[in-house]
Formats: C-alpha cells, sequence, structure tokens
C-alpha cells in the first residue's frame, strides 16, 4: 500500500480492448454491455423486499416480475456487474490504486461532493430508464451495433453535460472566469 | 455462427459469461482511469480526454469487429440486440444523463468501478443512481406516453443515412482518427504543454488506423460466403456440368401417393405464389433465402431426398446446386414448373382423352390428384419441419 499508483494505461489501448470485451460479449451472448439495468434490479428487489403489497399491486413490478420470473436478480446484468467489481477491484490492487477517499474538485467540501454524486446519480438513474440504457448499454453498445437510438442517447449525453459544464465549473475546477 | 447463446452456450451458462465479461470490462474501464470522477469531467473542461479516446477507439474497435464477423457470416446481425429508438425518451433520457454527468461526475458504471476501488463518492452516485430509478419507477404511469412516443423500431444509423453498414464503419474510423488529433492539440493547450509528435508514436498510431481501414477494406473487396456461393454455382452452370437429377412430375405425383414421408418436397418460389398453389406436402423456401444457415439445415438431412421444384427448371436445378454445394447428394429437380403440375394434375377437364395411353395417364392423374389432397391434408400438422424461429436476443440496459 505504500507504493505510489501505477500510470493508467494508454487509453487507446484500454479503448481497443474494452472495444474487444463488446465486441467478444456481442458475439458470445447477442448482446452488449451494461450497467444501470443491474441497478434497477436491486431497486425492484428491494421494494419487493420491503414493500411486497405495494410491489403486488403496481404495474411496473408486476409486469418486471412476467419477465423475470426467476426474481429481479437472476438478471444477466446483474452478473455482469459482479464481474465489473471483481475486474474494477483486481486492476486497482494491481495498480495500488484501492484507497477509501472521496475525490472531487479543488476546494470544494466533501458534503458538496457527496450531495451531487447522490443527486447526479438520481438524474442519470432516471434519465437511463427513459432513454432505455446509460453510457454503456444505450451510448457504447448502441454505438458499436450502430443503433440509431444508441447515437442519438449518446450525443444527447455529451451534448448537455457540455452545454452546462460552464454552470457547474466549481464543482470541478479551481477558475472563476 | 454468433451469437454462441442460446444455441451453443445455454442460457445458465450465460450468466458465468455474464461474470467474465464484466470482469473485463470493470478490469479495462479501471486500467484506463474511469475510477476517477476528476479523470471523467476531464473531458467537459478540456484537461482531460481520455473517456473520449477510450469510448471511441472501443466503439470504433466493436463496429469494425461486428461488420467483418459479418460479412464472414459469423455473426448474425439480424438477431443481435439493437437498441430501439424511441426519439423522444432517447433525448430526453441523454439530456438528464448529461446533467447527472456533470454534476455528478461518474456514470453508472465507472461509478460501480469507482465503488469497487474505494472512492466513497462512487458509492454515493450508486445509491444515488438507485434512488433515481427508484423514481422512475413510482412514476412510471406519467412517464409511459413519452417512453414509448416516436417509435422507430430498430433502427440503423447508416440505413437512416442511406449508406452501408462498411461505408458507415470507414468513417466513423477518419471522424474517430480526426477527434483523437484534434483533442490532443486541445488538451495540450489547456495544460500548458507543448505539442509534439514522436516519430515512434505516429508510425504506432497510423498503423492500428490502417489495420481497421484495410479490415473495412477487405469486407467491401471481398465476395461474402452467399455472394462466393452464387458465383460458383453460375461458373458450373456456365460450363455445362453437373446437371441434377430430373424428376418427372407423374413419377413424384407416384413416390407421393405410396411413400411420401422419404422425400422433402421444397417450393422454391415466393411465399405469395407458395400460398396461391403448391404441391401437397411441400415446405416453402424462396431460392434467395435457401443458403442461410437455418434453412440448410432443413434440406441438409439424412432421412428424405430432396425434390426441388419453382416457377422455373432453371429455379429448380439451382436450388439442387445450392442444396448439394451445402453437402446434400440426394437431390432432385422436378421436371415440370409450379404451374405445368397444377395444370397436369389438378385443372383437369371432365372429357376424357380417346387413347388410350393418354387415358390411363388421365385417370392416374385424377385419382393421384385426390389422394394428394388427402396426404397433404393429414400431413399438414404433422409431418413439417419444425421451423425453428429464431428470436433476436433481448438486451439493453432498462
Amino acid at each position: 500500500m505504500n507504493e505510489a499508483p501505477k500510470k493508467y494505461m494508454n487509453p487507446y489501448l484500454a479503448g481497443f480492448f474494452l472495444g474487444f470485451v463488446l465486441l467478444t460479449t456481442i458475439y458470445v451472448t447477442g448482446r452488449g454491455l451494461g450497467a444501470s439495468g443491474a441497478i434497477k434490479s436491486f431497486v425492484v428487489q428491494t421494494v419487493e423486499t420491503l414493500a411486497p403489497a405495494h410491489a403486488a399491486t403496481t404495474d411496473y413490478y408486476i409486469s418486471q416480475k412476467e419477465n423475470n420470473p426467476g426474481g429481479p436478480l437472476k438478471s444477466w446484468l446483474v452478473f455482469e456487474v459482479i464481474g465489473v467489481v471483481i475486474g474494477a477491484f483486481l486492476s486497482a490492487v494491481i495498480a495500488n490504486r484501492v484507497s477509501v477517499k472521496i475525490e472531487k474538485g479543488p476546494g470544494v467540501r466533501n458534503g458538496v461532493r457527496i450531495a451531487g454524486a447522490v443527486f447526479g446519480g438520481a438524474l442519470f438513474g432516471f434519465g437511463s430508464q427513459l432513454a432505455r440504457g446509460c453510457t454503456s448499454g444505450a451510448a457504447l453498445s448502441g454505438m458499436a451495433v450502430m443503433s440509431f437510438g444508441g447515437i442519438i442517447t449518446m450525443m444527447s449525453i455529451f451534448g448537455m453535460a457540455y452545454a452546462i459544464a460552464w454552470f457547474f465549473r466549481k464543482l470541478w475546477i479551481n477558475k472563476t472566469n | 455462427m454468433g451469437p454462441l447463446v442460446p444455441d451453443i452456450i445455454s442460457n445458465e451458462f450465460n450468466f458465468i459469461i455474464a461474470i467474465i465479461v464484466g470482469m473485463g470490462f470493470g478490469f479495462a474501464l479501471e486500467q484506463a482511469g474511469f475510477g476517477s470522477t476528476r479523470k471523467l469531467v476531464g473531458l467537459f473542461y478540456g484537461y482531460d480526454f481520455t473517456v473520449l479516446k477510450v469510448f471511441f477507439t472501443a466503439g470504433v474497435t466493436a463496429m469494425v469487429g461486428i461488420t467483418a464477423l459479418n460479412h464472414l457470416q459469423l455473426l448474425d446481425v439480424d438477431i443481435i440486440f439493437i437498441n430501439p429508438t424511441f426519439l423522444w425518451a432517447a433525448i430526453i433520457g441523454g439530456v438528464i444523463m448529461g446533467a447527472g454527468f456533470i454534476i455528478g461526475g461518474f456514470c453508472p458504471g465507472t461509478s460501480v468501478v469507482a465503488a469497487a476501488s474505494g472512492k466513497i463518492d462512487g458509492w454515493a452516485f450508486v445509491f444515488g443512481a438507485g434512488l433515481g430509478i427508484f423514481a422512475f419507477v413510482e412514476s412510471y404511469p406519467l412517464v409511459k406516453d413519452l417512453m414509448v412516443a416516436e417509435n422507430l423500431g430498430y433502427l440503423l444509423v447508416f440505413e437512416m443515412m442511406g449508406i452501408s453498414r462498411e461505408a458507415f464503419a470507414l468513417m466513423m474510423i477518419f471522424v474517430a482518427t480526426g477527434a483523437f488529433i484534434g483533442v490532443t492539440f486541445i488538451e495540450n493547450k489547456v495544460n500548458n504543454r507543448t505539442t509534439q509528435w514522436l516519430k515512434k508514436d505516429i508510425s504506432k498510431y497510423s498503423i492500428a488506423v490502417g489495420l481497421a481501414v484495410i479490415t473495412v477494406l477487405l469486407t467491401i473487396i471481398t465476395p461474402s460466403r452467399g455472394e462466393l456461393m452464387n458465383k460458383r454455382i453460375d461458373a458450373k452452370l456456365a460450363a455445362g456440368e453437373c446437371k441434377p437429377q430430373m424428376m418427372a412430375d407423374d413419377k413424384l405425383a407416384y413416390e407421393l401417393m405410396n411413400q411420401y414421408y422419404l422425400y422433402n418436397v421444397v417450393d422454391v418460389r415466393s411465399p405469395e405464389e407458395f400460398k396461391k398453389f403448391h404441391i401437397p406436402t411441400a415446405i416453402n423456401i424462396p431460392l434467395e433465402e435457401l443458403h442461410k444457415h437455418d434453412n440448410i439445415n432443413r434440406i441438409v438431412q439424412n432421412i428424405k431426398t430432396n425434390v426441388f421444384y419453382g416457377a422455373s427448371y432453371e429455379q429448380a436445378q439451382r436450388a439442387c446446386l445450392v442444396s448439394k454445394y451445402h453437402g446434400k447428394a440426394d437431390n432432385y429437380a422436378l421436371n415440370s414448373t409450379a404451374d405445368q403440375f397444377q395444370q397436369n394434375f389438378f385443372m383437369l377437364g371432365d372429357e376424357q382423352p380417346k387413347n388410350k395411353m393418354d387415358h390411363e395417364t388421365y385417370v392416374f392423374r385424377k385419382e393421384a390428384a385426390q389422394k394428394l389432397i388427402e396426404i397433404g391434408e393429414a400431413v399438414a400438422n404433422l409431418d413439417k419441419p419444425v421451423v425453428k424461429k429464431t428470436k433476436r436476443v433481448q438486451g439493453g440496459c432498462s
């Protein structure tokens, strides 16, 4: 743990590796990668456990149950995200990057950063359900299979982020202009 | 023949595959630096374009790979998951996610990576994403209409632009390369570094881009397997060799009456023509689709002899050659066309010919027509080969 973190991989090499993983996934399973769907599975499972009466009477949970007879957690994306956690942890261990900390822009208080992360996460979660996928499932996988919708979603995500980046600059960079 | 799930790899084992590819996914993201929120948002402030470089390289790599696998007919692009396009949901959802990106500093995949390497802000983002999804689910009745508005179906971007898959892949390679050069300038300017192009790097990246371009060009230049098959069959036809075995219509009628179960009668005309009239017990596989994977399985089998017929003798002959090309030796081409068969058997007048031989034929055909219809009805539901329905893979993030 005393060693300094190693350098990140060359971005193009990492991109090639990621593209290769994506291609393998599509070749083997016929579907792309994803992330937000797994979080949804956890949400549905949580609601079904904590408020079974509510889940039994709301259409959305009922249709979820019909589509996943084995329970919400027995879904491909849940297993994939378990793999992501393992893979990311291994990579971080190899590169000496495991540390419990809060990463934030210069001069930002911890509370602000955490509140931002929760709120940003909430927006991302909501949007990902509306667009039927997030940066992984809609933008990246959609681009690989040349889906029009996937590419539109990708352009909307990055376009919006650029459009409002200036307003949130104090969260990330220490400049006032 | 991909995708391997569910025919070669079972749906249960697919969960193991999910963990394995997930590990690769997580490893790649962490190595690229996507567990670091400052590296991610660098994209939007110009100090670090890693996200764009990784994202574009990955997308183009997979895109080129799919194009090549499709060309080699190793991957069936008609059944892999294509994100359906619901225009308004895609745009509005994307805009909301874009805001989430700049405020939260992650996207769902990268937040999981950050959480796995111990970042508390990563955990906070995952928790927030859960809240957002919960809010969505609870407000689903309100957004339901927006969700399904402007449904354009499984629309592909190159179809939309009116160009080929290969041309689009080629275009994306050049767009990505241009973007990489552009952002390198911006990145260095923002960080007050001078941009220098090392000879070593230039040659290294040129080779990578060149390989991608060559791969796509090869798929454009070289014929696909289907084209190659047609070319070889054309050459054989032109050379006049390999005439298929012929079967007369009376012979076929006789065989079907007595042992229909030994024959796989294949109508290679269009489904519309097939619907109007077809020889009883026949199955329909249009000639243009005969060489497809699923159809080959229906004609290359050990039990039955294939008898092909079509709107012309040439169609039947060609179908025979396609079948032979894929390894089935036992083929016949019907000597007459579908229309002739219909004339000869099912449209006989009541006037009986005087000539004795013609009279015998007439009686036989009358009987045969009756019997064939009976057999056809009897086996209609029993004897048809089970058509395997290849369904589009369900996927996506929602």
